[in-house]
């Protein structure tokens, strides 16, 4: 291993993060206020309670998510693919590190600045709704998961892409369909039998569930499940990303 | 002097099938400076890509200092620094810390002092916390030498460091390519200005569609390949030339007064004193003799077409 590599990329990286930082920082704060002000105040007057929470209660973990999952894919995706479109990749091709530092540094870097705007996003809601935490050490594990698998998974989409358009294609076809799909805002058990039945086919639903569950103690699927269904993903990314960089796919000519 | 870099048998096929290089087997010596000539898609770009680690080889071996470029990456790599053909870099951060991550990239710790160094001899210093768009294209051209400079390589590849500079910046990467050799560092630059060639290397590697077709010695090269010319300057002027000297590679030139004739160094005759002595029988009257070199250039275009013609 070479760790003054790693830091040396996670730190560019994060330089990136920090030229941005305002917009970093406002953007999810207003995106969860217009969220709370749209489906808390607004639907959840007449939703009124979840099992026993109130509904702008409910949404914020799958708000969290919602943010995390998308802002871990997206830094990801462009902070591998920017370097691939300019060229400066080829510092990194020739430089003596291996795979494992490449994504350590990149996918750190992205799953921090995820972290972050999980953070944020739960600090604000704070101030909307009476939030409590039943399984905090949970929380954050699923919360670190989450930034980290899903980074990887931006990882493998931006070595993917060949274009701009491509980028931003995943994203928004796949992911965003199942995370608003993956009971964000619902509670599965709202659902029609059917719907239920395809919504287990979902993996996001697993770890929203997963995830309000470490809040409110309620829970979708079980527990156990939803930790076996992220650590699955975050491995089979893990693996994607070895066979990558083995063969050189999309990287090297 | 001994090999640095040690080339074998290295080809390189694209992945549409084009072989871009095809059997390449080249000793870099240590210390030295290698010019690599050879006109656009001869396959300079592949070999320094394929050595450094950013195209994969097809079939082959490159050892850096003994080190496998392939099983022993790390041991090779962090000997290696490379200033790619084509501008790339992060357009937003800064100079001074672009060139501080390359250095941490390649493993190697903090080191100010060294950083100011390089990035004052490549006069960089005053504008190390620019953009790096705010750059001129010179000054990015610049940035990628710190850059691979800054973790300290022995071998220093420069892909077309000149292409599009001015005159007095070439001059400036003349230097410092100079003073780089004088710290013991082995530099392979290509290039398509021969005058670059016969200014700063020490040898001269010619490529064209995938094959080193030489290395050589400059200064050996420019004599062996070398053609050399003699006019001979007369008091008289010719409409022909006279049949006692009507022979092949002999015409007229300035004019009708003076004969030019070519011929080739490395032949044990040369023709010369026979050719003379015919001048003097043919009773004209010698005012001045002088003799031309052909430069690079033309043993250059020379070898090229050879090649060409060979391949057809
Ligand atoms: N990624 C690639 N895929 C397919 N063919 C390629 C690729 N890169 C280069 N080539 C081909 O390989 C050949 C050699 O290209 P290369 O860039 O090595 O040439 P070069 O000698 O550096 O030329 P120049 O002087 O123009 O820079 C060319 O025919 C080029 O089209
Ligand atoms: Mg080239």
């Amino acid at each position: 291993m070479n760790p003054t590599a790693i830091l040396a990329i996670y730190k560019f990286e994060m330089a990136r993060f920090f030229r941005t930082l305002t917009q970093s920082f406002l953007s999810p704060v207003l995106s969860t206020s217009l969220y709370f002000v749209v489906f808390g105040a607004a639907i959840g007057s007449r939703i009124d309670q979840v099992d026993g929470v109130s509904y702008g209660a409910f949404i914020v973990p799958g708000l969290v998510m919602l943010s995390v999952m998308t802002q871990a894919i997206s830094n990801a995706s462009f902070g591998i693919y920017f370097p691939k479109f300019i060229g400066t990749i080829y510092e990194l091709l020739s430089a003596p590190v291996n795979f494992l530092e490449i994504v350590c540094g990149y996918v750190g870097a992205a799953a921090t600045k995820a972290l972050f705007i999980g953070v944020v996003i739960l600090v604000t809601s704070y101030f909307f709704v009476d939030l409590q935490i039943q399984h905090p050490l949970a929380m954050v594990a699923f919360l670190l998961l989450t930034c980290l698998s899903f980074a990887l998974l931006g990882f493998i989409i931006g070595i993917w892409a060949g274009s701009f358009e491509q980028l931003q294609l995943v994203p928004l076809m796949v992911i965003t369909p199942l995370v608003f799909l993956g009971g964000s805002f619902y509670s599965i058990s709202m659902l029609p039998p059917v719907w239920q039945t395809i919504s287990y086919f979902n993996p996001v639903v697993y770890l929203i569930s997963g995830f309000r569950w470490s809040f409110y103690g309620l829970a979708d699927v079980p527990i156990g499940l939803s930790l076996l269904a992220i650590g699955g993903f975050t491995l089979a990314c893990m693996t994607v990303i070895w066979w990558i960089f083995k063969t050189g796919w999309r990287i090297r000519s | 002097m001994s090999a640095i870099v040690e080339i074998n048998a290295l080809r390189k096929s694209y992945a549409d099938g084009f072989e871009a290089l095809k059997g390449v087997t080249l000793s870099i010596l240590d210390g030295e400076i290698l010019a690599l000539l050879g006109p656009n898609g001869a396959g300079k770009t592949t070999l320094i890509s394929t050595i450094c680690g950013i195209a994969q080889p097809t079939s082959g071996t490159v050892r850096v200092a003994g080190h496998d470029i392939i099983d022993d990456f790390r041991a090779a790599r962090s000997l290696i620094g490379l200033v790619p053909q084509e501008v790339a870099l992060e357009p937003f951060e800064k100079v001074i810390n672009t060139v501080r991550f390359s250095r941490g990239l390649f493993g190697k710790p903090r080191n100010d002092a060294y950083i100011e160094e390089i990035l004052k001899k490549l006069s960089l210093w005053d504008k190390r916390n620019n953009q790096i768009n705010a750059l001129s294209g010179g000054m990015k051209r610049r940035v990628l030498i710190a850059k691979a400079l800054a973790h300290e390589p022995r071998v220093l590849f420069l892909d077309e460091p000149t292409a599009g500079v001015d005159v007095e910046l070439r001059r400036d990467m003349w230097n410092i390519v100079d003073e780089l050799k004088a710290s013991g560092v082995t530099i392979i630059l290509t290039t398509h200005y021969i005058e670059e060639a016969e200014a700063i290397a020490d040898r001269v590697g010619v490529i064209a569609k995938g094959e080193l077709l030489l290395v050589e010695d400059k200064a050996t090269l420019m004599r062996q390949m070398g053609k050399k010319q003699i006019l001979v300057h007369l008091a008289e002027t010719l409409t022909d030339i006279p049949a006692a000297l009507d022979r092949d590679r002999v015409e007229l030139a300035e004019g009708g007064t003076a004969l030019l004739y070519t011929y080739d160094t490395r032949a044990d005759r040369t023709g010369i004193t026979q050719l003379l002595n015919d001048v003097a029988a043919s009773g004209l009257t010698l005012r001045d003799v002088e003799t031309r070199q052909s430069s690079l250039e033309e043993i250059f275009v020379d070898l090229v077409k050879d090649a060409q013609e060979d391949a057809a």
